[in-house]
């Protein structure tokens, strides 16, 4: 991978400053059933074509953005900050690595 | 040869350095005297391609010692083990309106003409040196070393390597000469015309006394006056497009050419100069996402359909004049020499005919199988030769067959290149030298340094609770969480509540996924209205300051997250008398009822504005101070030497988790995994259910429903025995969890630890037996705190 991605904040940058954070997913709404619980959580479109996926711009500005991008051939079409509603949600991350907490 | 140690270096184009070191590869002993010759002489037979593959495979433990021989027969060099970093190599990005590939003559010209019309920037790389031109920044001696997705050309410039990329790209590599095949290719004496041209022109040097030429186009024929100017007397022109002899051979002694047979015909000689037509050196295009077809008419494969902002320019695109193919391989008659493909990996013609034999008539197999192409010069001399012998071994054309993927690297490029500085980035705190001054041992967690103890971990661990400890927490990660929303926020985010918190108090916080999953710990306290200072592990404090925002991201609320982790530094005092220590060195009122445990307080202490948070952090009476990072030294100072006559003691790291596991506080990452929720790590009043939302709230209740799997406990050992972390519960000989943590409390003498155990076992005194070095130790659960489990020392 050696793209570029545009961040809507600093303009096209190496695609290594950033962090990729997985197609967007709906966060169910009042109380989900197992199922639709479990698709929110674990499944996935995993489309093989235009995708729209979160972004992070981690050695860069540090602001989450949304891309459309074509999985095919990382072509990307289209950058923007997200607006509220057309958002979806974060998905879960691995766990901190062994530590030291607080308290 | 290997130059310095370096193996594979191509001497014919590295200059000579005074004092190099240069060693013969690929022989024992000299070329004259090859021991490796009798492995050809009387192995020969028996080592045809991929006999490894076929004859070694049994015993399978031999393996090893197989490959070690066959790795030193190969020829692929040797590199020193025990060598270490011998440079320092640096990676940098660059930007070119205009990059040029090849500085021969249409390189040159792409590159003035850029720089005349004024484009911007022009860039050329030119593997030896390139011509100095006005408005051009040359690179040289240098490679293109490959053409990647978004047009990045990295460029390797001995210590440096240039990350391209540029507005345009023009490739102007050439060709590449290419060898005939016939027995005895191999000899030394046996050269390509570019060869030549080099030695006499550039060096002075005569290649030889006697010369043939045997050409398949111009370029051999243009070398005949080079040769004249040296001296050398032409024995014989064979000009291939004109006369094809039946058989071709070279003769040798010890590896040098002696003499030519063509045709019966023995010519002696000590110079053979072969050319077997041009071909375009159309990796990069290829790369580039240009197609390659084969032009039957030249029989050689050319680049075509570019894409866009990509160039060729010179004979790397451009029409030469029509050679004859020649033929894939001549016949040699009763020559004993050997007709070699690949001269990097010793495949010969013979070699490539067997693996069609075997059934290998794929080219991509065929490749991976006799590993032709594969050698350091990645077939530059020996794909279009074996593309043709392919062609007429199988009875199909040239075009059919195709090329094998043109991948990077193009050129051979070192590892400590692709590497990059030798880097390990460590974060320090701001008394990180009082540490080291100390004389404590310090140790990673994630990328900080700690110190793990100053000497005597459980001296140390003891002290606390006696008397007086001051340990380093800087590393913790520090957010402010501002705004109207903030409560509304932290609510959403955290399964306990914070909206109900009064100003000046903090509550612990665990952090989980939609998941369920604990992703971190830490403090919140309540500073104002709309004013939280967040607290988080020392290496969560990234993943928890993105996850805050991502969800701000998702969720538009009016908050602002502030990382302060390393704008502030933090100590914490513990132990019965740190209110006396505090009280010395603050005006505001120390006592249990002026900061009361779970409170937090802004004040000035030895004059340092400080965030004061009263916290079980280590199960006894404590206070964490948060201050700015330039303070650190001072305030350590300073509650050391005030302190004193208090019997004041600096503690680590492992003190520090000695201490907090006789509190059964849980390590986020040691204690819990990718599969913990807080009602099963034995939390579950952290999750308060009857929230409306909040990240994890379904997961939680779906875990509540479906009942517990297994449940975090404490465990005390019957005989003192520290059992290893991950160690295995047993129960009626099978595994019935496993254990997350244990020390030896030096203050209550016993061996204690952390433990996932089936549900069914985590009762209050359950007996459990656990595997300590192959034998069973009992021990039994624990579901209180092993010291203190009212928490009254932290109360007083």
């Amino acid at each position: 991978m050696s793209f570029l991605l545009p961040c809507p904040n600093c303009g096209p940058r190496d695609v290594d400053e950033f962090a990729y954070a997985g197609e967007t997913t709906e966060r169910p709404q009042g109380t989900p059933s197992p199922r639709e619980l479990a698709s929110y959580i674990h499944f996935r479109r995993n489309a093989a074509g235009v995708q729209r996926e979160w972004w992070y711009h981690r050695f860069g500005c540090e602001l989450w953005f949304l891309a459309e991008r074509d999985t095919r051939t990382n072509e990307v079409l289209k950058t923007e900050l997200p607006s509220t509603d057309a958002a979806g949600s974060p998905t879960p991350h691995e766990p901190a690595t062994p530590d030291t907490p607080a308290v | 040869m290997t130059v310095d140690g370096v193996p594979n270096v191509r001497v014919c184009v590295e200059p000579v350095r005074e004092g190099a070191t240069v060693r013969a590869q690929n022989v024992l002993g000299s070329l004259d005297r090859d021991l490796l010759n009798v492995v050809d002489r009387i192995g020969g037979p028996f080592t045809p391609v991929g006999f490894y593959y076929r004859t070694m495979l049994r015993p399978r433990r031999l393996w090893p010692q197989y490959e070690r021989v066959l790795r030193n027969l190969a020829g692929l060099g040797c590199l020193d083990k025990s060598g270490r970093r011998s440079g320092r190599y640096d990676v940098e990005h660059r930007r070119a309106d205009v990059l040029v590939i090849g500085g021969g003559e249409a390189g040159v010209a792409a590159a003035r003409a850029a720089a005349e019309n004024s484009v911007g920037s022009v860039v050329l790389v030119d593997e030896r040196a390139a011509p100095h031109i006005d408005g051009v920044e040359t690179l040289a001696p240098a490679r293109a070393i490959g053409f990647y997705e978004g047009g990045l050309v990295p460029v390797d410039a001995g210590n440096v390597l240039y990350r391209f990329r540029a507005g345009k790209v023009v490739v102007a590599t050439g060709t590449v000469e290419q060898p005939l095949l016939f027995p005895g290719n191999d000899l030394v004496g046996v050269l390509l015309p570019q060869a030549v041209r080099r030695l006499v022109d550039d060096w002075a040097l005569k290649p030889g006394d006697r010369g043939v030429i045997v050409s398949a186009d111009g370029a051999g024929l243009d070398v005949v006056e080079q040769l004249r100017r040296a001296g050398v007397e032409i024995v014989e022109v064979v000009d291939l497009r004109e006369s094809l002899p039946s058989t071709l051979a070279a003769n040798g002694r010890r590896g040098r050419l002696e003499s030519v047979t063509i045709e019966g015909r023995e010519l002696a000689c000590d110079l053979l100069v072969m050319s077997g037509g041009r071909q375009p050196a159309y990796s990069l295009l290829a790369q580039a996402g240009a197609r390659v077809e084969y032009d039957a008419r030249r029989g050689i494969f050319v680049p075509v359909d570019l894409p866009a902002n990509v160039e060729a320019a010179g004979s790397v695109t451009e029409t030469e004049p029509a050679a004859a193919p020649p033929p894939p391989s001549f016949d040699g008659g009763d020559a004993k020499g050997r007709c070699f493909v690949c001269i990097c990996e010793d495949v010969t013609e013979k070699d490539v005919k067997r693996a069609l034999a075997e059934g290998f008539d794929s080219l991509e197999l065929a490749k991976r199988y006799t590993t032709v192409t594969m050698g350091p010069c990645q077939g530059r001399l020996c794909h279009l030769p074996s593309i043709r012998l392919y062609a007429r071994e199988t009875g199909s054309d040239e075009g059919a067959i195709g090329t094998t993927t043109a991948r990077p690297p193009w050129a051979p490029v070192s590892l400590g290149l692709l590497a990059g500085r030798g880097l390990e980035p460590a974060k320090r705190t701001a008394i990180h030298h009082r540490h080291v001054e100390l004389g404590a041992t310090m140790m990673w967690t994630g990328a900080w340094r700690r110190p793990h103890s100053y000497g005597d971990a459980a001296g140390e661990a003891r002290h606390v609770h006696e008397a007086l400890g001051l340990i380093d927490v800087s590393t913790l990660g520090k957010l402010l969480v501002e705004g109207p929303d903030a409560a509304a926020f932290l609510e959403l985010l955290y399964p306990n509540r914070f909206a109900d918190m009064k100003v000046g108090r903090v509550r612990y916080g665990v952090l989980g996924s939609d998941a369920g999953r604990i992703m971190d710990d830490g403090t919140i306290g309540r500073i104002a209205d709309d004013r939280f200072y967040v607290t988080t592990t020392s290496t969560g404090a990234d993943t928890v300051i993105e996850w805050f925002d991502w969800w701000n991201a998702v969720w538009g609320m009016d908050v602002e997250v502030v990382n302060l982790t390393g704008a502030l530094a933090a100590v914490n005092v513990a132990g019965p008398r740190s209110r006396e220590l505090l009280g010395r060195l603050t005006d505001v009122d120390v006592s249990n009822e002026g900061i009361a445990y779970l409170d937090t307080k802004e004040a000035h202490v030895a004059g340092v504005p400080c965030l004061i948070l009263r916290i079980g952090f280590v199960g006894e009476l404590g206070y964490e101070l948060h201050f700015a990072s330039p303070y650190g030294e001072y305030l350590w100072d300073t509650l050391l030497e005030r302190g004193k006559d208090l019997g004041i003691r600096p503690f680590g790291l492992e003190p520090q988790r000695i201490l907090r596991l006789e509190k059964m506080h849980i390590i986020v990452g040691q204690d819990t995994d990718s599969e913990s929720n807080v009602l099963e790590a034995g939390m579950p009043w952290i999750a308060k259910l009857d929230k409306d939302d909040f990240v994890g709230k379904w997961a939680l209740e779906h875990v509540q429903a479906r009942g517990f799997r297994e449940q975090l406990v404490g465990f005390e050992m019957a005989n003192g025995v520290v059992p290893a972390e991950g160690g295995q519960i047993v129960l009626d000989g099978r595994s019935a969890g496993r254990v997350t943590s244990a020390r030896m409390s030096p203050h209550l003498g016993k061996a204690i630890g952390m433990a996932w155990v089936r549900p069914q076992l985590a009762v209050e005194d359950a007996r459990i037996e656990i595997k300590v070095d192959g034998r069973l130790e009992a021990a039994r659960v624990r579901l209180k705190p092993f010291f203190d489990p009212k928490g009254e020392r932290l109360r007083a």
